[in-house]
């Protein structure tokens, strides 16, 4: 492939951004350029996308779309992109979800350039953390998301914004120090930042779990992993609508396609030996940020609980270290990503028309937007994994795969299962159903439409996508069966050479 | 093709009616829904006439595939086998017939084309359940009732009991789906396979096959087949997973009678038989089934006797007569749950519709204590209700007298401890069920009128549309019970049901039933008449004595009135330690201490640097290069260090 198709989906959204930039004239006008350049860029990166997609090669467990380029050859640090079946599906998400959430602010007034420009900068950000293949570069984009990201919930978000922003901030920051020291020592090890070479290069067990250690915190801040999740009711809370969808689709992957990338396949040893704790981490992801969501009283809150606690079955199914647990894993990513999206979406809906996100002032919307009530009910479903849904595949999966390891960790995981129906329905029952409250809103008043054609087109797609991939996922189980084959094969692989290594270290002794 | 034709059609007719009611109006949308449920119920019966009559070989229809991950391959298909198309026929036939009669009692609904989605759908998921070939897809089709279920018991949502009741319904089959989804991930991990014929084949070579648990090694049969039977539980609302059955009343008329009839509460019963091969190998098990069939049948009755809510009285009945499936599956002998299983379909969506067809006509009143005297006014709905209640009776020649006395038969015959006692509780439970079904018909036709004169003024036989799915139903409740039973217990009943239901190694009840001694034979219809002559004195000729004996024995009274205060112990145990528990872990937990110290360093910084008015003011870009910066900074500083 000689067409630099991830370079382009890297720099044309941050071309886009600059471009936007640099927009003068009346406010008006500049406003509704920004709002115009920013979703043909994203569509343009969308369909870029969509033709990776059907052009990767889906038999290939390697590295496809390869792009090299030297940087600091000095330093054996260079231009590395490339994708496998494993982040294939998170560009195609990131952009996917772009174009979403530009048409999801279409009505944002305030400082339109600055944050059109901040959205296509975090999707030039994350499509190429996504797409590096060396470490070095992995790392500033890694950073890189976090500039407008901190700038989306700084000065568009709510009342408490400064508060929300500097934590996000300070958290991520603190955990990517870690991760920084870590890069250090293994491009001095290895002598390269090349992500292939360092996954075959060697590292000596007690210095594989300070690694992982180091890992941990900076994916786990961004996974919101138990208990280092706490910066994100408040950042998903007080972001502006289309940054918490961002935050909780797209951002939340990067902690989670950490672990895969780095973690399993570069410290095996490691891996196994922290086992019970990241299955403990899960567990009580799933369990405790559960009932954290049933006290919510916000939907939104509510929402971004739920979120975290379906993270804490991610990380079990990564750390299963089955092919099953780990296919589960990013089925559930990517049915993550849609559902949680569309969830916050449905929530912007109830925004647009003047609605309060106070679960005791909605109710009874079924009656007056039955179309809308129809897509929470379905996106609902698939949060609470529902067979016929995309939530359910990643669920059923993660659970065969624990199951091999250990009937507890199967059953603790599944019962997510039960509480998240809980939460859900209780949501659910507070804004759709019940008596009509809603004294405030003029908006919502009988025979007006109750989706309107943009919401249509933010939702419509989600909807489609959601109940299609629960039907037949083997359009995504098909990318990326071979390249977690090949990882749980190479993890296995590691780890006999270990022994084998280690037994002929002992026997020479 | 006919069975797809069968199962597909409910599905064609919900999107179809879903589409039209804004493009062609509620009529064609009702109407689209009700042709599609009865193309499938043609389709239905006539996939059963060519397979059972024509002797088409059993097969499986393949629609395509579902997860394929490693050797985790369950695909969507359609099995058809005696058992399944058995199920495929009741439940189109009786699901269509509860169409039609809905296009009148929800005729001045104002959102009927939705109630018609929903219960197309229903049926949908039910076909899907039954004639699935794995257990994935079996699990779509229950997961996809429970989410039907939920969506119909809230139909009228603005009513809080409603949104109760389905939250309840709800939450209560997910705990136990739960258990069932495990239960289908250990039979992956044991078999590699979740389709039947694999994990069939293979059953009998795992018999000696341990799973550690508990600290203990079990035989992995049973644990497999203890977790699939909570699930079943669950849906067919046993004992400990009853609760949310009688509060499902609170859905409109016609749902309570597809819930209790045809559909979901079936599926339970149906899994258990479905899986009979896996189930006949775990002893342990089986035992256990048959306590808690046995138990439940007895718990339920005694519950019904008390209640005043027309519908809750069979809603009761309903969980009691799914105790006896189960303990005809438990003691080993399956084709009598199924057999029971068909014929309380009929009689049970009789009593459900001809409540309803009393419902309305009382203008929406349910208690019986402010009915009476309806007979004369409502002849054809009197005369089914009767039908119904000597079915579920189990008075000769009507269908529950042969499929309810063979399973007490061969709970008889089975001669352990706990069949016999199963036995000893089905027959009490046969004199109470008699009892409380001619109560409630004697205190809603019988008797003088004691409802509201405004209501009474207005009672009026329903309409031909409502009374017209009564007929074939009262005539399955009547006839279906001696055309069945040679066939489906008879001699040859093995030949029947071919390979598709499994009985327990060296279990031999399926003939021994036939040849216990008279007086165990006759006893339960003794009971039931006994029942019926309780009954009749109690509210026809000494109207006097239920009070007397509610007021003398008075802890017994409110005990059964608050059915055995299971939602109180719920409530106590379960609800309210959640919710207190999930505020202590918001508040306490996640503010107060896993937030407090970050989130004091960052309210430390934020106070402190006043970035928070500059960051308003600012321009965007120079926040970026200043971050920008600072890490190409701190990136230099490392490379050098290095």
């Amino acid at each position: 492939m000689n067409f630099p198709i991830l370079s382009l989906l890297i720099w044309l959204p941050f071309a886009g951004a600059v471009l936007v930039l640099t927009l003068g004239g009346n406010e008006a006008a500049v406003a509704r350029n920004a709002r115009w350049i920013a979703l043909w860029t994203s569509l343009i990166v969308l369909i870029l996308a969509i033709v990776m997609l059907a052009d990767f090669n889906r038999h290939d467990p390697g590295f496809q779309f390869n792009e090299v380029m030297a940087w600091l050859p000095e330093f054996h640090v260079d231009y590395r992109l490339g994708v496998d079946g494993i982040s294939v599906f998170f560009i195609a998400l990131t952009a996917l979800l772009t174009p979403i959430v530009v048409l999801a602010s279409w009505t944002e007034t305030r400082r339109v350039r600055d944050y059109m420009a901040a959205f296509l900068l975090l999707e030039a950000m994350t499509i190429g953390m996504f797409a590096s293949l060396d470490f070095l570069m992995f790392y500033i984009f890694f950073e890189g998301v976090l500039i407008p990201m901190y700038l989306i919930i700084g000065i568009w978000g709510g009342e408490q914004r400064i508060f929300a922003a500097v934590k996000f901030f300070l958290f991520t920051l603190a955990g990517s120090m870690l991760m920084l020291v870590a890069l250090v020592w293994m491009w001095h090890n290895a002598g390269t930042t090349d992500m292939a070479v360092l996954m075959r290069t060697p590292i000596p067990s007690h210095v594989q779990r300070w690694l992982f250690i180091a890992f941990l915190a900076s994916f786990g801040v961004k996974a919101a992993v138990w208990p280092m999740h706490t910066w994100l009711p408040d950042a998903y809370g007080e972001a502006p609508l289309p940054g918490t969808v961002m935050l909780a689709a797209v951002l939340s992957k990067m902690g989670a396609y950490g672990f895969l990338r780095f973690s399993l396949p570069m410290l095996p040893r490691a891996s196994i030996y922290f086992e019970p704790l990241m299955f403990a981490l899960g567990i009580m992801a799933v369990i405790y940020i559960s009932f954290a969501a049933l006290a919510q009283t916000d939907m939104k809150r509510m929402i971004a609980y739920s979120s975290v606690a379906h993270m804490g079955l991610i990380v079990v199914g990564i750390f299963t270290f089955t092919l099953a647990g780990i296919e589960g894993a990013l089925f559930q990513m990517i049915s993550h990503g849609l559902v949680i999206a569309a969830l916050f979406l449905c929530a912007g809906v109830l925004i647009a028309r003047g609605e309060s996100l106070q679960l005791a002032r909605l109710g009874g919307l079924a009656a007056r937007m039955p179309v809308f009530a129809t897509l929470l009910v379905l996106f609902v479903m698939a949060n609470v994994g529902l067979p016929g849904t995309s939530g359910f595949v990643g669920e059923i999966l993660v659970m065969i795969g624990a199951i091999q390891v250990n009937f507890w960790v199967a059953l603790l995981t599944g019962t997510g299962m039960i509480l998240s129906v809980a939460y859900m329905l209780v949501m659910t029952r507070r804004i759709l159903y019940d008596r009509f409250r809603g004294a405030s809103l003029g908006a919502v008043s009988p025979g007006a439409p109750d989706i309107r054609p943009r919401e249509w087109l933010m939702l419509a797609p989600l909807a489609g996508l959601v109940l299609a991939l629960g039907f037949i996922p083997g359009f995504l189980t098909d990318y990326f069966g071979p390249s977690v084959q090949a990882l749980v094969h190479a993890h296995l692989a590691a780890l006999i050479q270990h022994q084998a290594h280690h037994s002929f270290m002992e026997a020479s002794r | 093709m006919l069975t797809a034709i069968a199962v597909l059609a409910p599905l064609v007719g919900a999107i179809l009616a879903a589409l039209a009611r804004p493009l062609a109006g509620r009529q064609a949308s009702v109407g689209l829904s009700v042709l599609g449920m009865i193309v499938s119920a043609i389709a239905g019966i006539a996939t059963n006439f060519r397979h059972l009559l024509y002797g088409v070989p059993d097969h499986v229809v393949y629609l395509g595939d579902w997860i394929a991950v490693g050797r985790f391959t369950p695909h969507w298909a359609l099995a058809q086998n005696p058992l399944t198309l058995v199920m495929v026929g009741m439940v189109s036939l009786v699901s269509c017939l509860i169409h039609i009669y809905s296009v009148g009692y929800m005729a001045d609904d104002r959102t009927m084309p939705r109630f018609f989605v929903y219960i197309s759908l229903f049926t949908f998921a039910m076909l899907m359940l039954v004639t699935a070939n794995n257990l994935l897809q079996l699990f779509f089709g229950w997961e996809g009732v429970g989410l039907m279920s939920y969506l119909l018991i809230g139909y009228w949502y603005d009513r809080p009991a409603a949104n109760e009741a389905a939250i309840k319904a709800f939450i209560v089959n997910r705990v136990a789906d739960l258990f069932f989804a495990v239960g289908i991930v250990l039979t992956y991990m044991q078999f590699r396979s979740v389709s039947y014929g694999t994990i069939f084949a293979a059953a009998s070579h795992v018999v000696g096959v341990n799973y550690h648990l508990f600290g203990a090694d079990l035989p992995v049969l049973e644990v497999i087949s203890f977790l699939l039977f909570i699930g079943a539980m669950g849906k067919s609302a046993q004992i400990f997973f009853h609760t949310w059955l009688p509060d499902a009343m609170e859905g409109p008329t016609p749902i309570s009678a597809l819930i209790h009839a045809a559909t979901m509460v079936a599926a339970g019963v149906f899994l258990v038989v479905r899986m009979s091969p896996v189930f006949s190998l775990a002893p342990t098990v089986m035992t256990l089934i048959t306590v808690i069939g046995g138990f439940t049948a007895f718990f339920a009755a005694t519950i019904g006797c008390v209640q005043n809510d027309i519908k809750r009285i069979i809603a009761y009945s309903t969980c009691s007569q799914l105790g006896y499936m189960f303990l005809a599956a438990g003691v080993g002998a399956a084709p009598a749950a199924i057999f029971h299983l068909i014929s309380h379909a009929f009689f049970k969506a009789l009593l459900f519709l001809a409540a309803g067809s009393v419902i309305h006509a009382m203008s929406g009143e349910q208690d019986i204590r402010r009915m009476g005297g309806l007979w004369r006014s409502l002849p054809v709905t009197y005369v089914c209700m009767w039908t119904g209640a000597l079915a579920l009776a189990a008075i000769p020649p009507f269908a529950g007298y042969y499929s309810k006395d063979a399973i007490i038969a061969a709970a008889f015959a089975e001669h352990t401890g706990a069949a016999l006692a199963g036995a000893w509780l089905g027959t009490l439970s046969a004199g109470l069920t008699a009892f409380y079904i001619v109560r409630l018909i004697l205190l809603t036709f019988h008797g003088e009128a004691r409802g509201e004169r405004e209501v009474m003024a207005h009672v009026h036989e329903s309409p031909w549309v409502m009374l017209g799915p009564l007929i074939p139903l009262a005539i399955g409740s009547l006839v279906i019970g001696f055309l069945l039973d040679p066939v489906f217990i008879g001699r040859g009943f093995a030949s029947f049901w071919k390979g598709s239901i499994t009985l327990p190694p060296g279990n031999d009840v399926m003939t021994a039933f036939r040849h216990i001694p008279p007086w165990a034979d006759h006893l339960p219809l003794l009971a039931g008449v006994l029942g019926l002559g309780i009954a009749y004195v109690f509210y026809i000729v000494r109207p006097g004595w239920p009070i007397l004996l509610a007021r003398r024995a008075q802890p017994v009274y409110q005990f059964l009135l608050n059915k055995w205060y299971f939602d109180e112990l719920y409530g106590a145990i379960f609800v309210r330690p959640a919710l207190r528990l999930a505020r202590l872990i918001w508040h306490v937990g996640d503010e107060q201490m896993i937030d407090g110290i970050p989130g004091g360093v960052a309210r430390l910084t934020t106070d402190a640097s006043g970035q928070a008015v500059r960051l308003q003011t600012g321009s965007i870009a120079v926040y970026s290069f200043v971050m920008l910066i600072g890490l190409l900074v701190l990136l230099s500083l490392f490379l050098i260090l290095r």
